[in-house]
């Protein structure tokens, strides 16, 4: 089987990484915010493997193995976040949260 | 066309069109089993690139335990549906979708006018090392004897989240009594039923500020 | 396979940073035994780390060890790392000192606090020390995910704690999504996660395997890097959330962000840029990048803030354009000749901007009420009468954010337009200058408030160790302000480890 070349992937990769940006500008959802955050790194990760196997090397795994244990990490914290606020304000709308503007 | 490329062009355009019915999905539940789709074409892609450990661990990770959260925060909160945003950010919409283009062609051209393209393929594997490339054995050895700074930090990283997501969610029995609670949770009462809730969430809360033990 | 030994892996230059990360964890256990009511034993256990730990690295700083490299070369402790050290170091003992009242004040005493302090702290180290892009991005994480957590630990009482860790979580994980595909490009274009690697391919052109370097897919991942960084330091335009998460969070941890964050987010920045995209024959090509964010930033952070009435936000707002100076430093370093002093004047910039900023917070604290109120800079007027000490140490303060002498700002200022103009960015120098006089308009305005105007400050009865936070904000400001020899020697020897 021919393999697909680097180029494919990172340019798939740039268009999920685009996907997640547009997803944290457009919704307002503090969970869609945040599943979009890890749409980005997902894609990030994608890169990072198939410049991996491009120069032969485990780095880019090893990197990708970081960003995934990181993004759990985000996930625990980032969520007890989301509980917090919605048990007090029944709402996860980011817009809602304006308590701060002047 | 190779019979890799058509399988490839196949899974990315499921991982897109998954990414996108991710990101235009009205229900929450939806949006989290959209990502879930497209985490599962990317871990097909980790396959295809020779990276089987790293597959194992994206199926694992984050199709099994983070989005296992994800589905179980949104259930728990009840917040399927989502409000259609309202105007006030709306300008950002043409914005970000003109950058998102903008970027996509930068890449494109990067990729495909830069070096990348006439990149030396890489050096030939033998058959044992092409055996060996990407599993676990060769990521654990990198993991413990190059990376063995960041693989510490990120073991702290781990017990900081962990706490913190303690801290934020433990009900408050930290240094105070038992008789300032239930004033507390009185006050609460007052504070809420300014915000119309339900006079039986009320009572419930109410017994369970009784029976939980301070200490 | 190299199994590493304690001896190839260097320990002893890691110890300020990695110590301190270690001291959190077991200070997690000592804790549950210090009594709920009063965590005066967890924050003293804390504080006696961070001295051990600042006397350790300022003897690595002073005899400089023969061999800096540890962990394989990821770990690197030139004089950059140990100045940076030494800051943030100085900035968790004050940080401490002024948290320790106001988490009781505010109701919020949990031993927890503490040890997440310590591994924020050890994260900015490590983002100063990191030569790969990996403990860069880590030391990132490591450094963000407590203070996330930090802001928030107010949300039982206070909505505004929860908005703020919100907006903060969402900005930051956000932007640490840039900095990560920005490393996957770097990654891509030269082959490795290495500064020392990366400068030597960008340096020759081509990389470790004979294939040219794409050196558009490098811009991009720069680019990204910067972004992601730019976030976190609250450079225009990506400050946005900067006065929201400033204002929400208690003011302890404001302070205590407001300056580490911008401490670690600056040292790997500058680690990165200055080593690893080094210029090829005149200057490096991400100089006017550099330098048109760091006029934006000025003018955005200097103008926003005049208009503010909340003395957070309107610090907010000035650490804003405290980052744009800063950014001047960056700039300035892409011209290969002025490089050290640039990164000189950045560094000095820091520790005066530690000093001060912490300063400032410790007197809001004392000035704000237990339920988080009294943060106008209206509860300001009157203070000189009813405080005249505190009142005293808060102009010391202002006239330093200024740069009026005889103050650090002062001097730091001096020293980054210098590097400016050393580097022909004579136009930001001026945009600098321009901004610092217009700047002295709100600083100025809560000096006349405490001196000129009657009212009734109620600031609390300020206990020692509120008192001694702001002494010693007070006395750094003063003394690097007045210091009598050329205030370059103070961070001289402070050098790059390039990398090759």
């Amino acid at each position: 089987m021919e393999p697909v070349s680097t180029g494919a992937y990172v340019i798939v990769s740039a268009i999920l990484f685009t996907i997640g940006v547009l997803g944290v500008l457009i919704r307002r959802n503090a969970i869609l915010m945040f599943m979009s955050v890890e749409l980005m790194l997902n894609a990030a990760n994608l890169a990072l493997v198939a410049f991996a196997r491009e120069y032969a090397q485990v780095e880019g795994h090893v990197l990708t193995f970081f960003v995934m244990t990181i993004a759990a990490a985000e996930v625990a914290v980032g969520l007890a976040l989301i509980v917090a606020i919605f048990q007090s304000r029944e709402t996860i709308n980011v817009d809602e949260l304006s308590d701060l503007k002047q | 066309m190779s019979v890799g490329t058509v399988i490839f062009l196949v899974v990315a355009a499921v991982a897109i069109l998954a990414a996108i019915g991710m990101l235009l999905s009205e229900n929450a539940i939806h949006s989290a089993l959209f990502l879930i789709l497209n985490l599962a074409c990317v871990a097909f892609f980790y396959q295809m690139l020779n990276a089987p450990f790293m597959a194992m661990v994206q199926i694992t990770v984050y199709a099994g335990a983070i989005m296992v959260l994800f589905l179980f925060v949104i259930m728990l909160l009840g917040a399927e549906r989502l409000r259609t945003p309202h105007g006030r950010f709306a300008w950002q919409v043409p914005v970000a979708f003109v950058l998102a283009v903008v970027f996509v062609v930068t890449v494109v051209v990067a990729v495909l006018g830069g070096g990348l393209r006439d990149m030396p393929p890489p050096p030939a594997m033998t058959e044992v090392e092409a055996a060996a490339y990407g599993g676990p054995e060769q990521i654990g050895e990198a993991l413990f004897t190059r990376y063995v700074l960041p693989f510490e930090m990120v073991a702290v990283l781990l017990l900081a989240s962990m706490i913190g997501a303690v801290v934020l969610s433990r009900e408050e029995g930290f240094s105070i009594s038992r008789g300032e609670r239930l004033q507390r949770a009185r006050g609460r009462r007052d504070a809420l039923s300014l915000h119309h809730r339900r006079q039986e969430d009320l009572e419930t809360e109410d017994v369970a500020g009784d029976l939980t033990p301070t200490r | 396979m190299d199994v590493p030994t304690l001896e190839s892996l260097n320990l002893i230059v890691t110890w300020p940073a990695v110590g301190l990360g270690l001291w959190a964890c077991v200070l997690l256990l000592l804790d549950l035994f210090v009594p709920k009511e009063d965590k005066f034993a967890t924050a003293f256990l804390a504080e006696v780390a961070v001295i051990l730990c600042f006397a350790l690295n300022f003897r690595l700083f002073r005899l400089k060890p023969e061999r800096m490299e540890a962990f394989g070369g990821m770990y690197v402790a030139d004089g950059f790392t140990t100045f940076v050290n030494m800051v943030v170091l100085v900035a968790v003992f004050i940080g401490i000192l002024l948290s320790f009242e106001y988490l009781r004040r505010a109701g919020i005493q949990r031993g927890e606090y503490y040890p997440l302090l310590l591994i924020s702290a050890g994260g900015a180290m490590l983002m100063a020390a990191g030569r790969d892009l990996v403990i860069l991005f880590v030391g990132l994480e490591l450094l963000s995910i407590p203070l996330y957590i930090m802001a928030g630990l107010r949300h039982r009482t206070s909505r505004a704690s929860e908005e703020s860790a919100i907006k903060y979580f969402l900005l930051g994980a956000f932007s640490s999504a840039f900095l990560v595909y920005g490393v996957a490009l770097i990654y891509g274009a030269t082959g490795s996660t290495n500064i020392g690697e990366i400068a030597g391919a960008v340096k020759a052109g081509v990389l470790a395997s004979g294939a040219p370097l794409d050196s558009l897919l490098l811009a991009l991942g720069a680019g990204m890097v910067l972004v992601g960084l730019g976030f976190k330091i609250a450079v225009a335009p990506f400050h946005m959330w900067t006065p929201d998460v400033y204002q929400g969070a208690p003011t302890s941890v404001t302070a205590y962000m407001s300056v580490v964050a911008k401490v670690g987010g600056f040292a790997g920045l500058v680690r990165l840029f200055a080593t690893a995209f080094p210029a090829i024959g005149g200057v490096a090509y991400w100089q006017t990048g550099a330098a048109v964010l760091a006029g934006l930033t000025m003018i955005v952070g200097n103008v926003a803030a005049l208009a503010q009435s909340d003395i957070k936000r309107m610090l907010a707002y000035s650490s804003i354009a405290h980052a744009g100076y800063l950014m001047m430093g960056v700039a300035a370093s892409a011209t290969p000749v002025v490089r050290e002093d640039a990164v000189n004047a950045a560094l000095f910039y820091l520790l005066a901007y530690a000093f001060t900023n912490l300063g400032a917070f410790a007197v809001a604290i004392a000035v704000e009420r237990d339920d988080g109120a009294g943060t106008r800079i209206d509860d300001f007027a009157g203070l000189g009468k009813t405080r005249p000490f505190l009142a005293l140490a808060m102009a010391l303060f202002m006239f330093s954010l200024t740069g009026i002498p005889p103050t650090a700002g002062m001097v730091g200022k001096f020293l980054l337009f210098r590097a400016a103009v050393q580097a022909d960015l004579v136009w930001l120098a001026l945009v600098g200058l321009v901004t610092s006089l217009f700047s002295a308009f709100y600083y100025v305005r809560v000096i006349v408030k405490m001196y000129l105007e009657e009212g009734a400050a109620q600031a609390q009865p300020v206990r020692s160790y509120l008192g001694a936070a702001v002494a010693l904000a007070a006395l750094g400001t003063f003394i690097f302000g007045l210091l009598p020899f050329d205030p370059a020697s103070l961070v001289q020897g402070v050098m790059l480890l390039v990398g090759g």
